[in-house]
């Protein structure tokens, strides 16, 4: 518990050669183990690119990514992601869509054809833990939008990743749905506390979901500001009218404008 | 069906029936149109032909061709089945390479850049100047048919199952990536199935070209098959035979493509079946 689960030094990326588009620059930030962090910034700010660094998907130009102890120096093998789109595949049923992961992580795909039962039982239950009770044998297009989102936070946890990696999970669906899903996030992470970072330009979802929240600079990215939140769970609709949360998202609200506008911040 | 229209008023319900009998007899004269467009074309044929007395050795009437395919029949039988032959095994041929090489040029862009300009420059090239060379290497026979067929029909399968496994989500790739998988998991789990409705879909054109490949190589190497038949008959100016040569190359054609499509709709409905749900829901 002394050290960060994810540690980020100094790190900058720059896409394309010397003169490419430079994402990010002296980022750093440090995540605990089991901490629910959510990064918010301006729009191509390199959010997307920091995920793609944690994960080891793409090498940093310069700087340090450290996870669980180790330098990153190639994909994890134990991180689970989901984006805007579900991308889940059309030619498999839901649950065969969630236990994807099973069949091409190192941990579990030795052991997928032995255990088939258990780890079925296991993506059944996380689909009744996201309100998809009885959805298994239903192919995706016959999903709402909404649905098949929560099938594909379902596909980012089936492994019990270590650490859950969210980019914008929730910004293509409509108010309703989105505010449903994170309860639904909300409770999935109370279960099973894995260390989550959630990329979001929503700053109620930040701050309804989160432990700590992030914002970054405009581009090239990096952490100017900083706030715990101390709201207690489980968080509700109704924390989101409390004057507590109002405020939180208010300060938020001034640290993105002037991360817009290039201004400095105190962090 | 008849529980949603128990609930309905009587003029919702009229309404609603009038439109599903719209809907059957669209149905109905979609099935029927293909029919009724080429025998339009046939007796407008025929009564152009008698109307403007076209002599038979330009444009023959389609009872003389008729006449002439229930005469000659058994060439024309043996014949068929000759260049289908070729035109199977030069297909079957060009479905396996097409497939390896769709996959290494679909999932990795060094093979990609090498062998496109390549495969391009060699897409352009007249296959019916390639038959000579074929005759040198290979003699008369079967084989220059065969592999003008191949040539000719594995170029779209190459691009087609290139292009859907080069088109899987970048998302999707960083969701497996980020587990761990290599990259074979990628293109066998996602790349592969994905690439299947275009790999049909170029099944469809592949194996009408093929058929037009073995025909070309059998009236430039005349050895058997229709396209002999049919460079035999016109050196003897029998202009039916012709003809018939050609529909019943048509025919064949219209089959083998009709096989490839239901085949298609079998392995790959996923890829139409969401719309299908739109409409039964529209419905
Ligand atoms: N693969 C890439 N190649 C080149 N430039 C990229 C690539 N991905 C992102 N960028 C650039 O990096 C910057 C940050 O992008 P991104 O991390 O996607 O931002 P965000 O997710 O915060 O909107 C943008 O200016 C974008 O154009
Ligand atoms: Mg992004």
């Amino acid at each position: 518990m002394t050290r960060p689960f994810v540690e980020i030094d100094q790190v900058a990326m720059r896409y394309g050669g010397v003169d490419g588009t430079l994402a990010l620059e002296g980022c750093s930030m440090n995540i605990n183990q089991g901490e629910f962090v959510a990064v918010v910034g301006p729009s191509g700010c390199g959010k997307s690119t920091l995920m793609r660094l944690v994960t080891g998907l793409w090498p940093a130009t310069e700087g340090n990514v450290v996870v669980a102890g180790q330098e990153v120096d190639g994909p994890l093998t134990i991180a689970g992601m989901a984006f805007q789109a579900p991308t889940l595949l059309p030619w498999r049923r839901i649950l065969s869509n969630v236990m994807l992961p099973l069949e091409v992580t190192p941990q579990h795909r030795d052991k997928l054809g032995r255990d088939r039962a258990l780890y079925e039982a296991r993506a059944r239950e996380l689909l009744r833990l996201v309100g998809l009770e009885g959805f298994d044998n239903k192919y995706p297009y016959q999903l709402s939008g909404g649905m098949q989102q929560r099938t594909s936070l379902c596909r980012a946890l089936i492994h019990d990743p270590a650490l859950l990696m969210l980019d914008e999970p929730f910004s293509a669906l409509d108010v309703f749905t989105r505010e449903d899903l994170w309860a639904v996030l909300q409770n999935v992470w109370m279960a099973k506390k894995p260390t989550v970072v959630l990329v979001t330009h929503d700053l109620r979802e930040a701050v309804y979901l989160a432990d700590r929240v992030l914002v970054m600079s405009a581009r090239p990215g990096r952490i100017i500001a900083e706030r715990v939140n101390p709201l207690p769970r489980p968080r509700t609709l109704e924390t989101t009218y409390t004057a507590e949360f109002q405020d939180l998202v208010h300060d938020l609200r001034g640290y993105i404008a002037a991360a817009r506008s290039g201004e400095e911040v105190a962090a | 069906m008849s529980q949603s229209a128990s609930k309905m008023s009587p003029r919702a319900q009229a309404r609603y029936n009038a439109m599903a009998a719209a809907a059957r007899r669209q149905r109905r004269l979609q099935a029927m149109l293909p029919w009724l467009v080429i025998f339009g074309m046939f007796a407008i044929w025929e009564i152009g032909c008698i109307v403007f007395n076209v002599p038979v050795f330009i444009l023959p009437a389609p009872h003389d061709i008729y006449a002439a395919a229930v005469r000659w029949w058994y060439p024309l039988l043996q014949d068929s089945l000759v260049t289908l032959y070729s035109t199977m095994m030069g297909f079957g041929l060009a479905i396996v390479a097409g497939l390896l090489l769709g996959i290494a040029i679909g999932s990795s862009t060094l093979v990609y850049k090498g062998l496109y300009p390549l495969l391009i420059a060699f897409n352009s090239i007249p296959k019916v100047a390639v038959v000579p060379v074929l005759i040198i290497w290979f003699g008369i026979g079967v084989w220059p048919a065969v592999i003008t067929a191949f040539l000719i029909s594995f170029f779209p399968i190459v691009v087609n199952v290139a292009t859907g496994i080069a088109t899987v989500e970048p998302e999707l790739k960083d969701v497996l990536r980020a587990l761990g998988a290599r990259p074979r998991d990628i293109i066998l789990k996602v790349g592969l199935p994905r690439a299947m409705p275009y790999f049909f879909a170029s099944l469809k054109i592949a194996v009408t070209v093929a058929f037009v490949g073995a025909i070309i190589a059998e009236s430039v190497a005349p050895n058997a098959g229709i396209g002999r038949l049919m460079m035999v008959a016109s050196s003897r100016f029998d202009v039916p035979l012709v003809f018939a040569g050609l529909l019943t190359t048509g025919m064949m054609g219209i089959v083998l493509y009709w096989i490839a499509e239901v085949i298609e709709r079998r392995t790959t409905g996923w890829a139409t079946r969401s719309t299908d749900q739109n409409l039964a829901a529209g419905g």
